[in-house]
């Protein structure tokens, strides 16, 4: 029972717009479930044919046993040489893009200039944009021939060419995201600083990073997260024989390269060896879960450092 | 220009040889502009600007917006070194020495003048380890708890801090966050201050309280303050510079001159509220 001179706040636009208005939401909707429920798929599946897998093999064999050996005529299933294999990796390529990105985000933050900087950042980009498999034949034909050079007992397949390839795979995003964050940092308090009689080195040590240092540890970690689950070129340049060595110029074995190795194969469908790959898929898939959610508790704990 | 000329003049007239130094510079002078200009690519943001700034005074630095106050402020201690594309031309004279000569070291020239923002900007660390800041870069940091304190009480800060130095910055209130501010740029104990509107985005009782931190200040240093506020300047300062639009200093002299009797009519205009 509306008056004329009542005003109408009832419809905010033609029918037709409310209906595409609901329709869109129902469409994002819809994107946003299918996302989820791949995800889930995916844990389900890797769940399930894990448990297959461990109602044939012990899980106490799979997490004490250092020895892997699925093919074997006496196959022995102890996940640790894998394990080791992804952690050299993981380490070696860390310890080699950690400094080198972090370096060149200070660079690129806080010592080049615009001209310089609108260059370089696109270029990182590219540079991780280049397929992984490149990158892998990149340390068959060059790192490897350059450690052998040094070496000459070193094989074709060796932990060192896969940690540098992988380190120099995710230099670019440790820089990418790191200068991302010390983009961020306020330029007050630059200026703060600057005008305290700061050098540049002052300013980028102990004021830029500190600020910027929940966004530059979440950029590690996805970095190490990616290197982790890092695939075809640590497959071609380190080689696929499972075993714990600490000496870099052997060949080892990731977990993802073993599971080229099986999904590749000529394993059969259901063999207990075919299973392993679930249990091993499982297995790395935790550890980049972790990495993910130490990322966001790092992320949360330190963030609003500056306001 | 005739102005700016006269009052150089009136310098002119007091002017001794201090020693062997070319040239000889006012003993009372700490910097002097000679036919500074600053530009930002094209743009012309001071225009040949001469001035001398007494030692151990207040001088405030009045002007419409964008007329060059804080380009000027920052050219004092090369800050404008840090801006891509700024230039400038002529001389600037601190001590005695062109800070624009090619030996001369920013990073040392800053060491010397120190700098309190428009914006309170503490670093996002302890109330301690900004005060600390400076003295810890400069090496300065034997008896660092006594520095740290000192300041704080010069800046009138440390009867509001004193039980919880390990607080954030940040977590102060904006006054006592520009008295941080000023505590920071004192502990290292520079010869000069600048100020670039430090009470604008302030309350009353906080504005008063960095105008008395002021006053107090100029016995040991020398102040060199822009500011928006025609009243402040009048109040704290003692010698007045007003720019106006173009770049321009059009008159500089005592501020009970400047406020009672500009010999400039487009200073007069201005200050009365008629023109800017
Ligand atoms: N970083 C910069 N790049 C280019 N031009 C600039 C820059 N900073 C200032 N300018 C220009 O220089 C002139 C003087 O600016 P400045 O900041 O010194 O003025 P101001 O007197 O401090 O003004 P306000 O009272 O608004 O702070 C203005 O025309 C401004 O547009
Ligand atoms: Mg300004």
């Amino acid at each position: 029972m509306s008056t004329a001179d009542e005003v109408d706040l009832s419809h905010g636009g033609s029918r037709r717009e409310h209906r595409v208005d609901s329709l869109v939401r129902w469409v994002f909707f819809i994107c946003a479930l299918l996302t989820i429920l791949t995800t889930v798929g995916i844990i389900l599946v890797l769940v399930q044919g894990a448990v297959t897998f461990f109602l044939d093999v012990s899980i106490i064999e799979y997490f004490t046993s250092i020895d892997w050996a699925p093919l074997d005529a006496d196959p022995s299933f102890g996940i640790w040489p894998l394990i080791w294999g992804t952690l050299v990796i993981t380490v070696g390529s860390a310890l080699i893009a950690v400094p080198i990105g972090t370096l060149t985000a200070i660079y690129l933050s806080e010592y080049a200039s615009d001209q310089t900087r609108s260059v370089l950042k696109p270029l990182l980009e590219i540079l991780a944009g280049i397929p992984t498999i490149v990158y892998g034949f990149f340390a068959l034909s060059f790192i490897t021939p350059q450690i052998q050079r040094v070496f000459p007992d070193t094989g074709t397949f060796n932990a060192l060419a896969g940690a540098i390839v992988v380190g120099i795979m995710i230099i670019p995003m440790v820089s990418s995201l790191s200068e991302d964050a010390m983009h961020a940092v306020p330029d007050d308090l630059r200026q703060a600083a600057y005008g305290l009689g700061a050098t540049r080195f002052d300013v980028s040590t102990n004021v830029v990073v500190p600020a910027a240092l929940s966004g530059i540890v979440a950029a590690y970690i996805l970095a190490i997260s990616r290197a982790i689950g890092e695939t075809m070129a640590v497959t071609l340049a380190a080689g696929m024989r499972p075993q714990i060595t600490t000496n870099p110029l052997e060949p080892i074995q990731t977990m993802t390269a073993y599971m080229v190795q099986v999904g590749t194969g000529d394993l059969s469908v259901g063999s207990i060896g075919y299973q392993s790959l679930f249990a091993v898929g499982l297995t790395l898939f935790a550890m980049t879960l972790a990495m993910n959610l130490v990322s966001l508790w790092i992320k949360g704990r330190y963030r609003e450092v500056y306001r | 220009m005739s102005l700016v000329d006269a009052v150089t003049d009136r310098f002119a007239t007091d002017l001794r040889a201090e020693s062997t130094r070319e040239p000889p510079a006012d003993p009372d002078t700490i910097i002097e502009a000679r036919d500074l200009s600053v530009y930002y690519g094209e743009t012309l943001a001071i225009d040949s600007v001469s001035m001398r700034i007494p030692e151990r005074q207040v001088t405030a630095i009045i002007g419409p917006s964008g007329c060059g106050k804080s380009t000027f402020l920052r050219s004092i201690n090369r800050m404008n070194d840090l801006v891509q594309g700024a230039r400038v031309e002529g001389e600037l004279h601190f001590k005695g020495k062109n800070v624009y000569d090619e030996d001369v070291d920013p990073v040392a020239l800053r060491r010397l003048i120190g700098m309190v923002f428009q914006r309170p900007n503490p670093f996002p660390k302890s109330i301690y380890d900004n005060v600390a800041y400076g003295l810890r870069i400069q090496d300065k940091d034997d008896n660092l708890d006594e520095r740290v304190e000192q300041a704080l009480r010069q800046a009138a800060l440390w009867d509001e801090v004193n039980d919880q130095l390990d607080k954030n910055g940040l977590d102060l209130s904006g006054g006592q966050q520009q008295r941080l501010c000023i505590a920071r740029a004192i502990a290292t104990d520079p010869e000069v201050i600048l100020m670039d509107e430090p009470a604008s985005a302030l309350d009353p009782v906080a504005t008063a309280q960095i105008e008395d931190l002021i006053d107090d200040l100029a016995r040991d240093y020398t102040v060199i303050i822009v500011t928006h506020n025609m009243q402040q300047a009048a109040r704290i300062s003692d010698k007045t510079a007003v720019f106006l639009t173009g770049g321009e200093l059009v008159e500089f002299g005592d501020t009970s001159q400047i406020f009672s009797d500009p010999e400039n009519e487009r200073v007069e205009a201005y200050i009365t509220g008629r023109f800017g």
